[in-house]
């Protein structure tokens, strides 16, 4: 009995030691798990897999190879999920990840209300949460969170880009063909907004379901308006149909059209005849200089094809989360956090990117004009940059923000 | 002169729009028809496999150099023998147990399509040129009609009417509906039935390929588009009622003119004027314009 006694009070001296001993290290150096877990929720099947899907995931694994595949020797450990396009799935999956299988960072693939879904569940679980191409501005404005960062473009980026200087070159009179959902309805406010600002008008417009079987009627009713550009203010299959429909009904000799949110996967499905000439805003293009032509080369090896805006993102938003975790030794939400607020970035995707106090990562936008089939050299030789539109411009500006964290 | 506010030229050029969509509607509504009308079964795969014919005819012009008029009678041929394979393999299992067993098999059969050729082509789609002689458009006065689409309205025409003779004014069709009536009997007198049976199938989704042919050049090719469609065709062979050839057709080409009208007056809903048509007559005529009563 007394022996027991004795072996009690040497247990608890001795676990009280190792517990102060354990205080009084310094808690830097911390991984949690012993492993940087990046996870990705994406479309990998639906309509928005070929922007990012796969190829993203791709782009995220060549971010962590160039790595080394490990931090401190610490291992960078890799997951991706398909959200189907249905926020419910890509909230309960993002709380599955984070609770029980310890993911530190998640990036969002595609997709606005699967991005809102899964900020509202990082900003919980106190983890870092990269949305990469979903559109909607209301990410980092209404919606913001200290543990969102908005990476590539966004809806206010996109209108301010095509509408002001669509309509500096000559183009007053507007007509939309509208997505009839929350992102075409904020894209073509957005750039009405831009279009009346810069002394343009818009004529009228006509909302499309979306998916809508044929667009002939649509642009019929376009066309009878006189207006001088035509506003798609819809995506991917929507967008490749409008496009088809006008060329075939004759629009495109008559308006200029601007393509609103376009990404290099439908310029490739259309065919420079049927696009040549058109006008868009993106963030990045394969084509543009030494550093994205090198990464592009690295990527097109893997996957066959050029890489879109989105999928370079992914990249460039893997690696700026892994230098920050390498700078500070630690993959604590919060610390990560202020470390790529702090730190600007350079990289193939972007010069001087800052991510903002709202989560914005902000860097210079660009208006293309699509290449004619005889400017064109070779396959994916599609665009020429027509004008840098300098972040400061392109994005929401502190006096319109309706954030509170960036007030 | 102005019809409710809109000029009258705008609203012909809607109404023969409506039109070839409504030719759409109609040739794959039309293969519905025929198939559950003989074999009593709900071919869920019909979008599937319109699908397919499209991409047979954008596989043939762009791989095997094959032009646009030979797809047209190839693409609805290969689609035809994978219905019969189809057929042959699962399908025949089915036509004693419940319509639910063979619309559970179709609706896996389009699973397995779409993720085929999505994994091989991606969703973002395809494009195939329209044909040189169809190209360019004609001045009809109140608009600019594209030829290939008047090619659309011409060519579903003769399909759907030809179909339309075959099944109800020849001999032919006269020991289909008879197969379908009483099986035994009719094998009594020595026709083929499982043969005949068979041949419906293959030939009912070769429609929908041909569709798929004829669709191609105007919209984008993705492995998704015939489920963007399929569910629109259900609702005109609902509206037309089950198994009704010629209602199917007829079915087919109004409510295209209808959701043509839509798309002028009130064009967020044209996407489901269908649907409210489909409420309004089921709860009027619970089988169908042109089917036959239930009692």
């Amino acid at each position: 009995m007394k022996r027991t006694k004795r072996t009690m009070r040497t247990a608890i001296a001795l676990s009280a030691a190792v517990c102060a001993a354990g205080l009084s290290t310094p808690v830097l150096a911390q991984i949690s798990g012993d492993t940087v877990k990046i996870g990705m929720i994406t479309d990998l099947s639906g309509v928005y897999s070929d922007i990012d899907g796969n190829g993203g995931a791709e782009a995220v694994r060549m971010a962590i190879a160039d790595m080394g595949g490990a931090i401190n020797g610490k291992k960078i450990q890799f997951i991706v999920a398909d959200h189907q396009n249905k926020p419910d799935i890509a909230a309960s999956k993002a709380r599955e990840w984070f609770d029980q299988q310890g993911v530190d960072m998640l990036i969002g693939g595609t997709n606005s209300g699967a991005s809102l879904a899964m900020a509202k569940v990082a900003a919980e679980k106190k983890k870092v949460f990269i949305a990469i191409g979903s559109g909607t501005a209301q990410l980092t404005n209404e919606q913001c969170s200290p543990y969102t960062v908005h990476y590539a473009y966004d809806t206010v980026a996109l209108a301010r880009g095509t509408g002001a200087t669509m309509v500096k070159q000559g183009g007053k009179n507007w007509y939309f063909l509208t997505a009839d959902y929350a992102f075409g309805q904020s894209l073509e406010k957005d750039t009405t907004d831009v279009i009346k600002a810069n002394g343009g008008t818009v004529l009228g417009s006509v909302k499309h379901p979306l998916g809508a079987s044929d667009f002939s009627s649509f642009l019929l009713q376009a066309q009878s308006s006189k207006a001088q550009v035509l506003g798609l203010a819809n995506a991917g299959g929507d967008f490749i149909n409008s496009v088809k429909a006008a060329k075939e009904f004759g629009l495109t000799s008559k308006m200029k059209i601007a393509g609103l949110l376009v990404f290099i996967n439908d310029i490739h499905t259309l065919g420079l005849p049927t696009t040549q000439g058109l006008y868009l805003t993106d963030a990045w293009y394969w084509d543009m200089n030494n550093d994205t032509r090198t990464w592009a080369r690295k990527y097109f090896a893997k996957m066959k094809k050029e890489p879109s805006s989105l999928q370079a993102a992914d990249y460039s938003a893997a690696m700026n989360y892994l230098n920050a975790v390498k700078a500070i030794g630690t993959d604590d939400g919060d610390k990560v956090m202020a470390q790529l607020k702090k730190t600007k970035i350079n990289d193939m995707f972007a010069k001087n990117g800052e991510i903002r106090p709202d989560g914005r990562m902000v860097h210079d936008m660009y208006l293309m004009q699509v290449k004619t089939p005889a400017e064109s050299k070779a396959p994916w030789d599609y665009y020429k940059v027509v004008a840098t539109i300098p972040g400061a411009q392109a994005y929401t500006t502190k006096a319109e923000t309706k954030c509170a964290a960036w007030k | 002169m102005q019809i409710f506010g809109v000029p009258l030229q705008a609203m012909m050029s809607q109404l023969l729009l409506g039109l070839v969509n409504g030719s759409f509607y109609a040739m794959l509504s039309l293969g519905l028809a025929v198939i559950f009308g003989l074999l009593n079964v709900i071919n869920f795969s019909h979008g599937a496999l319109y699908m397919m014919g499209a991409f047979a005819a954008y596989i043939g012009v762009t791989s095997f150099g094959l032009n646009y008029w030979m797809m047209l009678v190839l693409a609805p041929l290969i689609v035809g023998v994978f219905g019969i394979v189809i057929e042959k393999t699962m399908l025949r299992w089915l036509y004693r147990v419940d319509h639910l067993y063979g619309l559970l098999l179709t609706f896996g059969i389009t699973l397995l399509l779409e993720g085929v050729f999505r994994s091989f082509f991606g969703v973002s789609g395809q494009t195939l040129d329209v044909p040189e002689a169809l190209s360019g458009a004609t001045d009809l006065g109140f608009m600019m009609l594209p030829n290939y689409r008047a090619w659309v309205v011409l060519a579903s025409l003769v399909v759907c009417l030809a179909t339309w003779f075959t099944i109800e004014k020849t001999r032919l069709g006269a020991y289909l509906r008879a197969g379908t009536e009483n099986p035994k009997l009719v094998e009594a007198f020595g026709v083929n039935v499982p043969l005949m049976v068979t041949l419906t199938y293959g030939f009912g989704v070769a429609l929908a390929g041909f569709a798929g042919v004829l669709a191609a050049p105007v919209i984008n090719v993705t492995p998704l588009m015939g489920s963007n469609l399929i569910i629109v065709v259900f609702a005109v062979v609902v509206i037309g009622g089950m198994g009704s050839i010629l209602g199917s057709i007829v079915t087919g080409l109004a409510l295209g003119v209808i959701e043509g009208l839509t798309r002028v007056y009130y064009p967020e809903a044209s996407e489901v004027v269908v649907f409210v048509v489909m409420v309004i007559v089921l709860l009027l005529r619970p089988a169908g314009l042109f089917g036959k009563s239930l009692a």
